[in-house]
């Protein structure tokens, strides 16, 4: 009955769930092999969207809590390590796709 | 206010998806990234700025410095990277990733404590963004060689296994006793973090980029998972996108090498390997090694030459020399080609990035389907690093770990040459019978190295 009542509750949230995880499935279907590496790269920068939650703890936090905004410090600089580190090395990778003019 | 925010972390989720999909494409790729960047960069943006909240300004200024020190020291390592280095790299970012929403995790548990299902979400958090951050980290080590390449404890599937149910029933009861104890979630973030290890320790190198994929794509599920937390769609849509499409990719890998993904996962690389290096080689022929001048005479008087590169040739940063070779031997009225196989280098397409770096031109990269027809019209194969790529085994041998991935036919050609460092087998650690092939002649030594001595040798004649 639980699991039920939590399925009522979050059904806007499972809907949102089932179409994206849809929408991923097709907008990476049917890649040439050659964009994988960089692929693989650029949703690894995506994931780096975690660090809006390191900022909301760090806004969220007590301003005395030290502990709290330490830890969110340290959660900021790891997401965006991530974003930033994943979305340049990605366009290193693909500056190299540019074609030459021959 | 709020509203302003919720339009731009609408955009924001749009620019990911569209960008995702730009990525898909040669031509449009760096437009994508770019696109989903800008979208990211404005989601930032529009939360530290656009809230209902009163913020000391000591707290904004901690957050502009964070982000400052992340994204110069990010900034950085992207820049600095070789070329050859990238996978490691990125498994090391998305273990930062997982690091993040692990203590995002932490942070927020003891504003929850009493509510099951936000205690329930803060502990799927923890436990995927911890196992994500210890096993990128040892991706990562593995990949650079500072650890060493596969490790398995007797029994390691069972107790794998028994490591994550046993986190999972701990979890459960954690959440059901509504416990606040700060220990309690200290040892599920330890037990977390070991499983990690124990995930990624006994898979083979070969494996890892198949691994980085898999552990990319929990990365983004444990931001969606943080951002049910919050209720913030811009990280569960852009979560659960990095999520589904990670594991796409994960498939997509795991097919070009013909293997299931519990195979990777649970292990049949190398494990039937016994066989190596036996007193068997008699019968399989001999090797014949050759010299540098004879490959060179050999390749400068050729119709068509196909190179066949694989990791050996990135970790000997032999992919400008290789170029310099292609171009000299084209001035000699030489047709070259390379031929990439989908699962060359460390990375599915690594080494068309490798290729491409060195400034060797699209149409010279053939994908295998359309090359392996040439390969019987070609002269001379020259295998630069490669070795399970080529394995007639996967053909010939259904006892061998890969029966059935597709490879590079190079048996048909007239006459192969491989570079090699050594007669070590390669990375599924098995016995390669093409060294032994009668028309195969080995050319041992570094790659670098051996090509620029090449390089040479054609230029005097």
């Amino acid at each position: 009955m639980q699991i039920l009542e939590f399925l009522k509750d979050n059904l806007n949230l499972i809907y949102i769930l089932t179409l994206t995880v849809f929408i991923g499935v097709e907008v990476i279907k049917n890649i040439p092999a050659v964009l994988h590496t960089p692929l693989m790269s650029g949703a690894n920068a995506l994931s780096g969207v975690v660090i809006v939650g390191a900022i909301i703890t760090m806004l969220e936090a007590d301003p005395t809590d030290y502990i709290a905004l330490t830890l969110g410090f340290l959660a900021v600089v790891l997401g965006i390590l991530n974003v930033v580190g994943g979305f340049v090395v990605t366009d290193r990778m693909l500056q190299m796709f540019k074609k030459k003019k021959s | 206010m709020m509203i302003t925010l919720d339009i731009i972390y609408l955009i924001a989720t749009i620019t990911f998806i569209y960008g995702l999909k730009l990525l898909g494409h040669p031509e449009t790729a760096k437009k994508g990234n770019l696109i989903a960047s800008l979208g990211m960069g404005l989601a930032i943006i529009g939360t530290i700025f656009l809230h209902n909240l009163i913020i000391p300004t000591f707290v904004y200024s901690l957050i502009i410095a964070a982000i400052a020190v992340g994204s110069v020291i990010g900034w950085l390592m992207a820049v600095k990277v070789q070329m050859t280095k990238m996978p490691e790299l990125v498994s090391l970012f998305n273990g930062f990733g997982g690091a993040s929403a692990t203590i995002i995790g932490l942070v927020e548990f003891g504003k929850n404590i009493g509510n099951a299902s936000q205690t329930a979400t803060t502990m799927a958090a923890i436990i995927i963004g911890s196992l994500t951050f210890s096993g990128s980290v040892v991706a990562w080590g593995k990949l650079n060689g500072r650890m060493k390449s596969l490790i398995r404890l007797p029994k390691y599937n069972l107790i794998n296994n028994l490591v994550i149910l046993g986190l999972i029933i701990f979890a459960t009861y954690f959440v059901m006793s509504a416990s606040n104890s700060q220990m309690l979630l200290y040892l599920l973030l330890i037990g977390a973090l070991i499983y990690g290890v124990l995930f990624v320790i006994p898979i083979g190198g070969a494996d890892m980029p198949v691994v980085i994929s898999l552990l990319n794509s929990l990365t983004g599920i444990a931001a969606a998972i943080t951002g049910v937390l919050y209720s913030n769609m811009v990280m569960i849509v852009g979560g659960i996108l990095v999520g589904s499409a990670g594991l796409i990719l994960t498939f997509a890998m795991c097919k070009a090498m013909n293997r299931s993904i519990s195979n990777v996962v649970f292990g049949a690389f190398g494990s039937s390997n016994a066989a190596v290096g036996d007193g068997s080689q008699s019968e399989k022929g001999d090797i014949r090694s050759t010299t540098i001048s004879d490959v060179a005479i050999l390749m400068n008087y050729s119709q068509r030459v196909i190179i066949v590169p694989g990791y050996g040739l990135a970790v000997a940063q032999a992919q400008h020399a290789i170029h310099e070779l292609e171009q000299l031997l084209e001035s000699r009225g030489v047709q070259v080609k390379y031929a990439i196989h989908p699962v060359a280098g460390r990375m599915p397409g690594h080494m068309n990035v490798l290729l491409a770096e060195s400034n060797v031109s699209y149409d010279k990269l053939a994908e295998m389907d359309d090359v392996n027809p040439e390969f019987k019209n070609t002269d001379v194969v020259f295998v630069v690093g490669a070795n399970d790529v080529v394995n007639p085994a996967a053909h010939n041998d259904a006892s061998s770990p890969i029966f059935g991935m597709p490879i590079l036919e190079v048996a048909d050609a007239k006459q192969i040459i491989v570079n090699k460092r050594s007669m070590n087998p390669g990375y599924a650690g098995i016995e390669n019978e093409l060294f032994y092939n009668p028309k195969t002649s080995m050319l041992f030594g570094d790659a670098k190295k051996c090509i620029q001595e090449l390089i040479n040798e054609v230029k005097n004649m």
